[in-house]
């Protein structure tokens, strides 16, 4: 059975910077795959490139069997409210209240009127473990940890059938970070939602994963269970889950 | 240089052709639209106004001073009246208004782009030029031309009160001068160059804005570029739309 994401071969460079060479990567419909892989690697260029906000150079992207590459007008719009997106510093809009924020697609991408699309953005927000008091605040008044649960609330506002969260835990505490992924795994089963994750932290990543995908200098070089990845057998896995500074992915230190 | 300067201007053409083609199909927003009526237009009404007096006044004053010595002082009323209208009007509140709103466009919209909030828009079904740039250059095309009314008003009013007051005019004989003399023409030719500014400081604001990056000093390099270009731009376009609709 073919994934509900494939994307095959798909290269991309920047000027004379080559990200992406040839990221081939598979995710069935309904399973959580984390991409794991250091800085710089390529794991946001990956999700942008599925989502349209980059377009790749070559290789191909096909999302529910259909390509989705240069998609425009209603067929992008169509294609783009099949998804959800929480970001790595949650990108809410600094000018809108909490709720607004939340319910932002559902007012301005789907044209659903306002008071209906409040009531749907504080229902999220409780699922997020948010009170209603929250929903007239703006982002700046929020603690880093709040900032990502309305992002997250925002990301499931109009329960997508696939869900990107990029470094869904970077910046908060470790027990925040735990309250974070718990709420991803309760908010992915119940919409049943595909999802794609880019994170640095093992933590987050075990918690969260049925797969996982390591991404080294623009390609997938392991993908197996989440279970497995402690026994994959592969030197850079291994290098990264154990956080050694020596093994076979080198990093660019300027030494004393 | 000189490729790097054409490749540029391409950009920004084909930025402003989406954005044009963007702004006129549906869906419209109607309240972002409001929104940056009330920041492009009315929050910059004082600082347009406050310019406009303290010109009209100083031109009052130097033109005092040098037809008086060819004994032609019954010109100052006339004089301030077409200089407003046609030229400083038109392009001192474009230069306030590039300042004050062309760098606020690029250091929102660049922290909108490092801050992933214009990616967010996308992942949102929400198209960004559409959302973000379209309503700025309406707002902007619109408002800037009632701004330069209402600055061309208040411009002669400061000549008047200089006229009448310190340089001793007769205030039915200058307003009679300053009515006999101005044309329609004139004043439709400031608002005319006030609608293509008002499209030039929103073009460049977004522009730059949009394609910032590199954190906090991306947004401070885009807000510097966006008022830099849009001065330099207004100064060029009042000189080519004063050529074709002065010019013989």
């Amino acid at each position: 059975m073919e994934g509900h994401i494939v994307l095959k071969n798909v290269q991309k460079s920047f000027g004379p910077k080559q990200v992406l060479r040839g990221l081939s990567v598979s995710v069935k419909k309904g399973r959580s795959l984390v991409v794991i892989g250091g800085s710089g690697t390529g794991k946001s260029v990956m999700l942008k490139c599925i989502l349209g906000i980059i377009r790749p150079d070559a290789g191909e992207i096909r999302v529910g069997g259909e390509s989705c590459i240069g998609l425009k007008g209603k067929d992008r719009d169509a294609f783009l409210a099949r998804f959800g997106m929480l970001f790595q510093g949650a990108a809410l809009f600094d000018s809108l209240t909490v709720w607004e924020n939340v319910a932002f697609g559902l007012i301005q991408g789907r044209g659903m009127a306002r008071h209906a699309a409040r009531d749907i953005a504080v229902e999220k927000l409780s699922q997020v473990g948010l009170s209603s008091d929250v929903a007239a605040l703006y982002p700046a008044e929020l603690s880093g940890g709040m900032q990502k649960r309305v992002g997250l609330a925002r990301a499931i506002a109009a329960d997508p059938e696939i869900i990107f969260f990029d470094e869904p835990t970077t910046g908060l505490d470790p027990i925040m970070a735990d309250v974070i992924n718990n709420l991803i795994v309760d908010c992915v089963k119940r919409l049943g939602a595909t999802t794609i994750s880019i994170t640095h932290d093992m933590a987050s990543a075990r918690k969260i994963a049925d797969d996982i995908a390591m991404i080294h200098k623009g390609q997938i070089i392991w993908q197996g269970e989440a279970n497995k990845v402690n026994v994959s057998g592969n030197a850079y896995v291994d290098q990264f889950i154990h956080g050694r500074a020596d093994g076979p992915i080198q990093m660019d230190v300027l030494k004393a | 240089m000189v490729l790097g300067t054409m490749a540029e201007t391409g950009r920004i053409a084909l930025f402003a052709r989406d954005a044009l083609l963007q702004g006129m199909m549906p869906r419209y927003y109607i309240r972002q639209i409001a929104l940056q009526f009330f920041r492009i237009g009315y929050t910059s009404l004082p600082v347009v106004a406050l310019t406009a007096f303290f010109t009209g006044g100083a031109l009052a004053l130097q033109i005092y001073l040098g037809s008086s010595r060819f004994n032609a002082e019954s010109l100052v009323a006339s004089i301030v009246a077409l200089g407003i209208t046609r030229e400083l009007g038109p392009v001192l509140a474009g230069l306030m208004v590039s300042g004050r709103v062309g760098a606020s466009i690029a250091a929102e919209l660049g922290t909108m782009r490092v801050t992933e909030q214009i990616d967010a828009l996308v992942t949102l079904s929400t198209n960004p030029q559409k959302y973000l740039v379209g309503p700025r250059l309406l707002a902007a095309v619109i408002s800037l031309p009632l701004l330069v009314g209402i600055g061309d008003t208040i411009g002669i009013f400061g000549g008047y009160i200089v006229g009448t007051r310190s340089l001793g005019f007769n205030e039915y004989a200058y307003l009679k001068n300053t009515a006999d003399f101005l044309h329609a023409s004139d004043v439709t030719s400031g608002l005319i160059k006030a609608a293509v500014f008002g499209f030039i400081i929103a073009l460049m604001g977004c522009y730059h804005g949009f394609n910032s990056k590199g954190g906090a000093q991306g947004v401070g390099r885009a807000t510097t570029n966006a008022v830099v270009s849009s001065a330099i731009l207004i100064l060029a376009a009042n000189f080519l739309l004063t050529s074709l609709l002065f010019g013989d």
